[in-house]
């Protein structure tokens, strides 16, 4: 039994070094997360074939793209990939429409219609213009459809939006999100921004150093104690959760997860609504019995599965709330004076949330 | 007015430039391509032969073209061997000459526009199933166009203004290698002024005018800006 996507390299560049040893889902958004310099972008690359690892190997839905131990290295314009790059990279002397046929026209698929790509990124009243004529978020809306647009097996993104101002991400973000939603093939995406890992991620590989520290699904990974990033001020889980009812008269709704519901200010979605909630670590408070005179609305029964003290004082403690693991940043006081160990059953107060789209 | 002895070597000048520019772009291409992207250390040595004719007196290069290529020069044995004959004091003798003299004017341009494209868009046009010939003639052509238009055109201006090498290498033999060049200096000698006057003034003015036209092209090329 393979995994869709297994991918296995090592190179040495004397001050840098990748080694790599990923499955990855066949499905859905990976993002490669990680400071710079920590090799997500080098691994992207090694995956493409625009850069050799000497050592490696590489499996893409049963198609075996790169193994030195056979000598075999498919160039980069005999895979089936998108590649997106961090600047737009579109070609200065075709317009919007012939960097479109580019890759087309290479494809067999000169014919395609592509109304729907098109409409999906926005960009069908550009087609005429030339690259120099278009705003950064509308070369870099180009460039995706441009990948896209060859129906490859998978679609590679290498920090599309770090060279966009904060109002170009804002309007690409929203895009990303529907391709997030409407594609049905892996797309692995390099970003070192915590805000993109929230919003787009389903599986999550924490990079660094040329290794990959930890992979898994998003909010089990967001959540491991051994990962820098669950100690971070900004550390935070992200839950798949489901609009379950509306409570008009307190301008409340609730939405459904495995394994409880919760109170949100009112927001107007239909019932069964997908939603993508962000619950900041700092935002969540323990009690050992449930509080029956506060005036936070979601306190919810949960096990603690993790414990980890940090040098300023601060305790990060992992939970379990039904499926769903959860962070809490408490002070170390706290800790020791409610004698929190793991395997506890607890209450958690849950201050405030996000929704991600 | 321009006799007609004059008229052949224009003609016989402008066949010289003609198949130079072509030949040189044939080799320059593919040099300037491997010169701007390798880095080989080997490049050093090479990037200094191909500018050498810009400093040598042309004397020098026709010299050692004259020995090379003579009937006791190693070049000069190959080709009797093979039935060519000598090349010296003929056309293709002229062509060799010309092509190796003007060279830099056409493999500079041509370098320092393929290094100024940089890797991005051939790594685009691979993401998007392109071969490398492919990405070469479809990507890296038309984006070093201003390169192309330059490097032609100053190959073939140049080739136009040699004299020292041609003297050399071509001699001074009616129409088989007396260019615009050698006949002003002709008239010189016989102190046919209105005659130099007619091919220098000829000579000056269309210099002058090509290079008019390359410098204003290039201004108003799309692609030209990003390549500065």
């Amino acid at each position: 039994m393979t995994t869709p996507i297994h991918a296995k390299f090592e190179l040495d560049y004397g001050e840098f070094r990748l080694n790599v040893d990923l499955d990855l889902p066949g499905s859905g958004v990976t993002v490669l997360f990680g400071h710079s310099g920590s090799g997500k972008t080098t691994l992207l690359r090694c995956i493409a074939g625009l850069q050799q690892a000497p050592n490696g190997f590489l499996q893409i839905n049963g198609e075996v793209w790169q193994d030195s131990e056979r000598n075999l290295f498919l160039p980069t314009h005999k895979r089936s990939l998108g590649y997106v790059f961090q600047e737009a990279n579109l070609f200065p002397h075709l317009s919007v429409k012939g960097n479109l046929q580019f890759g087309l026209k290479r494809t067999g698929l000169a014919g395609a219609d592509l109304t729907h790509i098109l409409e999906l990124l926005g960009i069908a009243h550009l087609l005429e213009r030339l690259p120099d004529g278009l705003s950064g978020g509308e070369r870099q809306r180009v460039a995706i459809a441009r990948a896209l647009a060859l129906n490859p097996q998978i679609l590679l993104m290498d920090e599309p939006l770090a060279a966009l101002d904060f109002k170009r991400k804002q309007e690409i973000l929203p895009y990303l999100g529907r391709l997030h939603r409407e594609l049905n093939i892996p797309v692995l995406y390099v970003t070192h921004s915590q805000q993109e890992v929230a919003q787009l991620a389903d599986h999550l590989v924490i990079m660094d150093e040329g290794k990959a520290l930890a992979s898994g699904p998003l909010s089990e990974t967001l959540s491991r104690l051994d990962v820098p990033l669950a100690h971070d001020r900004e550390a935070a889980t992200v839950w798949q959760v489901t609009v379950a009812g509306h409570e008009a008269e307190y301008h409340l709704t609730r939405v459904a997860f495995a394994g409880g519901t919760l109170s949100l200010t009112h927001l107007s979605a239909e019932i069964g609504t997908p939603l993508r909630l962000q619950i900041y670590a700092r935002d969540v408070s323990i009690t050992l019995q449930k509080p029956s005179d506060t005036s936070i609305l979601n306190v919810l029964p949960a096990v603690i599965t993790d414990i980890a003290d940090d040098d300023s004082g601060q305790s990060v403690v992992g939970l379990l709330v039904g499926d769903q693991p959860l962070l809490a940043h408490i002070t170390r006081k706290s800790r020791m004076l409610l004698g929190l160990r793991v395997d506890m059953n607890v209450y958690v107060q849950i201050k405030g949330t996000s929704i991600l789209n | 007015m321009l006799n007609e002895a004059d008229i052949a070597t224009l003609w016989l000048t402008f066949k010289v430039a003609s198949l130079a520019t072509l030949i040189m772009l044939m080799l320059g291409t593919p040099l300037a391509w491997w010169l701007a992207r390798t880095s080989s250390r080997f490049k050093g040595i090479c990037n200094a032969l191909v500018a050498l004719p810009l400093v040598l007196p042309p004397t020098v290069l026709g010299f050692y073209l004259l020995v090379m290529l003579g009937p006791k020069g190693p070049v000069g044995r190959l080709t009797s061997e093979l039935g060519w004959g000598t090349l010296p004091f003929t056309f293709g003798g002229l062509i060799v000459a010309s092509v190796l003299y003007s060279l830099p004017f056409v493999v500079q341009p041509l370098q320092a526009s393929f290094a100024a494209i940089g890797r991005q868009p051939l790594e685009a046009a691979a993401t998007l199933r392109a071969g490398p010939l492919d990405t070469f003639f479809n990507v890296v052509v038309p984006l070093a166009k201003p390169g192309f238009m330059t490097a032609a055109i100053l190959g073939f201006a140049h080739t136009v203004g040699e004299f020292g090498v041609v003297l050399m290498v071509g001699g001074n033999i009616p129409d088989k290698t007396r260019v615009v060049s050698v006949q002003i200096y002709n008239h010189v000698e016989a102190l046919e002024y209105e005659q130099a006057h007619w091919l220098a003034g000829g000579l000056l003015l269309f210099s002058f005018t090509v290079l008019l036209v390359l410098y204003s092209a290039l201004k108003t090329h799309p692609v030209a800006h990003q390549l500065k």
